[in-house]
C-alpha cells in the first residue's frame, strides 16, 4: 500500500486515493479484458465437451486432461495407461525452446555487448539495424528461411559453390531447422535485455580485474557475467516462453516429425477437425509449466538476495 | 637525489593522442623508488591519462614507459605489477569484501585459502576486520576507500597508483585518510604515484610533485620548490595564494634585478635566467611571506593603506591598496595575535618583506 494511502483520513490523502483509482481504472479494465478474461475462457473451455468440427458443447468433462495424459484404447474401454505421445511433444518442445535459447545467447550476448561498447551516439543506430528485420511479418519470414535453407537453396548453393561440401546438406525438416527458426524469431528479445545491462554496467570494474591481473576471460566471467545476469535472464525468459508454444517454425521447418506443443494446439483449433478443450487443456498445461519455471526462478532469486543480506 | 636511487618508473617521451588532440605532450620523468610522487594538476590536465597508461588503460602513442628497467608500455595491464586505486574504488558488488581484497591474490595463483589469509591480513592493516563479510554498498564512503586501497595493495605491488582517491570524501576524513596513506607508503616501502587536482593535499603527502597544465609538466620538484620557487605563472597561481603582480624590469644589477610596478612602486628582487631589462613580467609574492608596519622595515618596503581586513580562522587576510598601485593581499597568522598591532581599514603603513620573498616567473 502507498504511504498516502496508509497515513488516511485527512481529505487530501481521500481526494488522492480516489483519484489514484480512478486513473488505475484503465489499466486494470485492459488487463482484465487482455490478459484475464482469455485466461478465464480457456479454463472454462479445457473443462467442457468438444463438438465435432469445432467449438464445443456446454457440459463439464474432463476428457481434456484425460486425453492428454491418458491411453484408454480406440475405443476408451481398455484399463488407463499413460499416453506419451503428447508428453514427447512437451519435451520437445522444452528441448527445442531450450536449444533456441540457448543458441540465442551465444549469438545474442556478444552482440549486445558489442552494441553496449560502441560510442553512445552510434548506440540507438545499431538497435534500430537490429530491429529491421522484424518488420517483416514472422511468417513471410520463417518462409525465406525455408527457401533460404532447402537442399537446393541459395545456401546450400553457396556452400557448393566455394567447394566447403560436396552434396547439399539437409536442413529443412531436421531439429536444426527449427531451433534456427526460433533463433532468429525471437533474436531481439535476447539482444535487447541484455544490451540494457551491458550499458548500465560500470566498466571501471573490468578495468580493476583486469588492474588485479585477471585476464579478459577471467574478468568477464567472474565480475561482468554477475553484474548483467538480470539481463541475461531476462532475455532467457523471454525468448525460452514464446519458442516453447510457437507453431510457425516447427510447422514450416520442421516437418511432421518434429511437431511442438504450439502446433498441437493450433491444430485443435484449425479447420474443422480440432478439438477445442483438447487445445485449450494443451494450453492450460504449457501455461502451467511455464509460470512453475517462472515461480522456481524467482524463488531461487529472492532466495539469493537474502543471502546476499 | 643519488645515483645509486633506483628508478621505479620511467617515462620517455611520452605522447598521447586522440585523434587529433593530443592529451599528453612528450612527457618524461623519473619516479624513485620508494617515493611518493604526485601528479598535480587542473582536470584535462593529462594527469589521470598518463596514470593510466603507467597502469595499462590507455596505449602510448609515442615513447616508452620502464618499470625497474624493464619496457612495460605494450603489456597488458594484467601483467603489469602495478596495482590502482580507483577513483569511484570500482569495488565488485557481488563479492564481500574479503573476496574482493582476495581477488587479485587469487589471480596471481594464491589458493583460496592462501588469499583469504592474506586479505584478513590486509583488512586489519586498514582496519576493517569486522567487516569481511559485508559487501560494498553496506560500507561508507571512506570504508569502501580503505578496501580499495587494501585491495590493491594485497599482491604487493611494486608501484601503487591511486587516481584522485580521496576526492569523494568529506574533508576532516580526506585529511585522515592523507595522513594515514603517507603512513601507509612509509610502513610498505611501496612507491606511490598519487593523481590529484588539490594542491594543499599533494603539498602534505608527496615527496615529489609534478604539475602539469594542458599536456605538459610545468615544474617538477619538491612541495618546498613547488611553493616558495614556482618556475612560471600557471605553478605560481595553482599552488596556493598568492599576488601575482604584472611588473617591468627596470634593470639588473650584481644579480638583483629592480621591478616596476606601477604608481611609483618599486621592488628588487633576484634575477631570473630569461628575463632581461625592459622586459614585462609577472611577479609572484606569497601573501605570508608579508608583513605591515607603521614604519618602512629594512628590506623592501612599500607604502599603502588597509582597505579590509577577513578573518579566516587561523589567519587574518588584510587586503591593501597601495598608492596608484595594485592591491596586495596580507596574511598575518593569528598564532601571536596578542603581539601584534592590528592595522584597522584606512590606516596608513607600510607593507614589508625580505629580499627574495618576491619571484619573478618566466611565462
Amino acid at each position: 500500500m502507498a504511504a498516502g494511502a496508509a497515513s488516511g483520513g485527512s481529505a487530501t490523502t481521500d481526494t488522492y486515493k480516489e483519484a489514484r483509482t480512478w486513473l488505475l481504472l484503465p489499466a486494470w479494465v485492459t488487463l482484465a479484458i487482455l490478459t484475464l478474461a482469455p485466461v478465464a475462457m480457456m479454463l472454462v473451455y479445457s473443462f467442457l465437451t468438444k463438438e465435432f468440427r469445432g467449438g464445443v458443447i456446454w457440459e463439464f468433462s474432463l476428457a481434456a486432461y484425460d486425453q492428454f495424459f491418458f491411453d484408454r484404447g480406440l475405443f476408451g474401454d481398455e484399463p488407463p495407461k499413460i499416453e506419451w505421445t503428447y508428453i514427447l511433444i512437451f519435451w520437445r518442445s522444452i528441448w527445442q525452446a531450450g536449444a533456441a535459447t540457448i543458441l540465442s545467447l551465444v549469438i545474442g550476448f556478444p552482440t549486445a555487448y558489442f552494441i553496449a561498447t560502441r560510442p553512445e551516439s552510434q548506440r540507438p543506430i545499431w538497435v534500430f539495424l537490429i530491429t529491421i528485420p522484424y518488420w517483416v511479418n514472422l511468417l513471410i519470414r520463417t518462409v525465406s528461411m525455408k527457401f533460404l535453407l532447402r537442399d537446393n537453396g541459395p545456401f546450400n548453393d553457396f556452400l557448393l559453390g566455394i567447394g566447403l561440401i560436396d552434396s547439399p546438406i539437409t536442413i529443412v525438416n531436421t531439429n536444426f531447422a527449427v531451433q534456427l527458426g526460433l533463433f532468429y524469431s525471437y533474436l531481439p528479445f535476447m539482444v535487447l535485455p541484455i544490451y540494457a545491462a551491458v550499458e548500465r554496467y560500470n566498466f571501471s570494474l573490468s578495468e580493476a580485474a583486469a588492474d588485479l591481473y585477471a585476464t579478459k576471460w577471467v574478468a568477464l566471467r567472474r565480475i561482468l557475467l554477475p553484474a548483467v545476469k538480470p539481463g541475461v535472464i531476462a532475455g532467457c525468459i523471454l525468448v525460452f516462453v514464446p519458442s516453447m508454444g510457437s507453431f510457425l517454425a516447427p510447422d514450416l521447418l520442421g516437418g511432421a516429425k518434429n511437431f511442438m506443443i504450439g502446433s498441437l494446439i493450433e491444430e485443435q483449433f484449425k479447420g474443422n477437425a480440432g478439438n477445442w478443450p483438447f487445445g485449450a487443456a494443451a494450453s492450460m498445461i504449457l501455461l502451467t509449466m511455464v509460470l512453475i519455471l517462472l515461480m522456481a526462478y524467482a524463488r531461487q532469486q529472492a532466495k539469493a538476495e537474502n543471502a546476499e543480506g | 637525489m643519488s645515483s645509486n636511487e633506483q628508478i621505479a618508473i620511467d617515462v620517455r617521451g611520452a605522447v598521447k593522442r586522440y585523434g587529433d588532440f593530443t592529451a599528453l605532450k612528450k612527457i618524461s620523468l623519473s619516479i624513485m623508488d620508494n617515493e611518493f610522487f604526485t601528479l598535480l594538476g587542473p582536470s584535462g590536465c593529462g594527469k589521470t591519462t598518463l596514470l593510466r597508461m603507467i597502469a595499462g588503460f590507455e596505449d602510448v602513442t609515442e615513447g616508452g614507459i620502464f618499470l625497474y628497467g624493464d619496457e612495460i608500455e605494450n603489456l597488458p595491464p594484467y601483467e603489469r605489477p602495478v596495482n590502482t586505486v580507483f577513483q569511484n574504488y570500482a569495488l565488485f558488488p557481488h563479492m564481500t569484501i574479503l573476496d574482493n581484497v582476495a581477488f587479485g591474490l587469487e589471480m596471481r595463483g594464491s589458493s583460496k585459502s592462501e588469499a583469504r589469509t592474506r586479505a584478513g591480513e590486509m583488512l586489519e592493516l586498514v582496519q576493517l576486520s569486522q567487516f569481511s563479510a559485508r559487501k560494498p554498498s553496506q560500507l561508507s564512503g571512506g570504508q569502501q576507500q580503505r578496501v580499495a586501497l587494501a585491495r590493491a595493495l594485497a599482491p604487493q605491488p611494486k608501484v601503487l597508483l591511486l587516481d584522485e582517491p580521496l576526492s569523494a570524501l568529506d574533508l576532516k576524513l580526506r585529511k585522515a585518510m592523507q595522513l594515514e596513506l603517507k603512513h601507509l607508503q612509509r610502513e610498505t616501502g611501496i612507491t606511490f604515484i598519487f593523481v590529484t587536482h588539490d594542491q594543499e593535499e599533494a603539498l602534505t603527502m608527496s615527496d615529489r610533485i609534478a604539475v602539469m597544465s594542458a599536456g605538459e609538466m610545468q615544474q617538477l620538484g619538491s612541495p618546498t620548490d613547488i611553493y616558495e620557487r614556482p618556475r612560471n605563472m600557471f605553478v605560481a597561481d595553482f599552488i596556493g595564494e598568492t599576488n601575482l603582480l604584472e611588473v617591468s624590469v627596470d634593470n639588473i644589477t650584481d644579480g638583483r634585478a629592480v621591478c616596476h610596478l606601477g604608481g611609483g612602486h618599486e621592488l628588487t628582487c633576484n634575477e631570473v635566467e630569461g628575463v632581461g631589462v625592459g622586459s614585462k613580467v609577472h611577479m609572484s609574492i606569497r601573501p605570508e611571506r608579508l608583513f605591515m608596519s607603521d614604519e618602512p622595515a629594512e628590506g623592501e618596503s612599500l607604502k599603502g593603506r588597509v582597505k579590509e581586513n577577513i578573518f579566516v580562522g587561523t589567519d587574518i587576510t588584510t587586503i591593501v591598496d597601495l598608492a596608484d598601485g595594485p592591491d596586495f593581499i596580507v596574511r598575518t597568522s593569528n598564532s601571536d595575535r596578542g603581539n601584534k598591532r592590528i592595522f584597522e581599514p584606512g590606516t596608513e603603513m607600510f607593507v614589508n618583506m625580505e629580499m627574495g620573498a618576491a619571484r619573478l616567473l618566466v611565462d
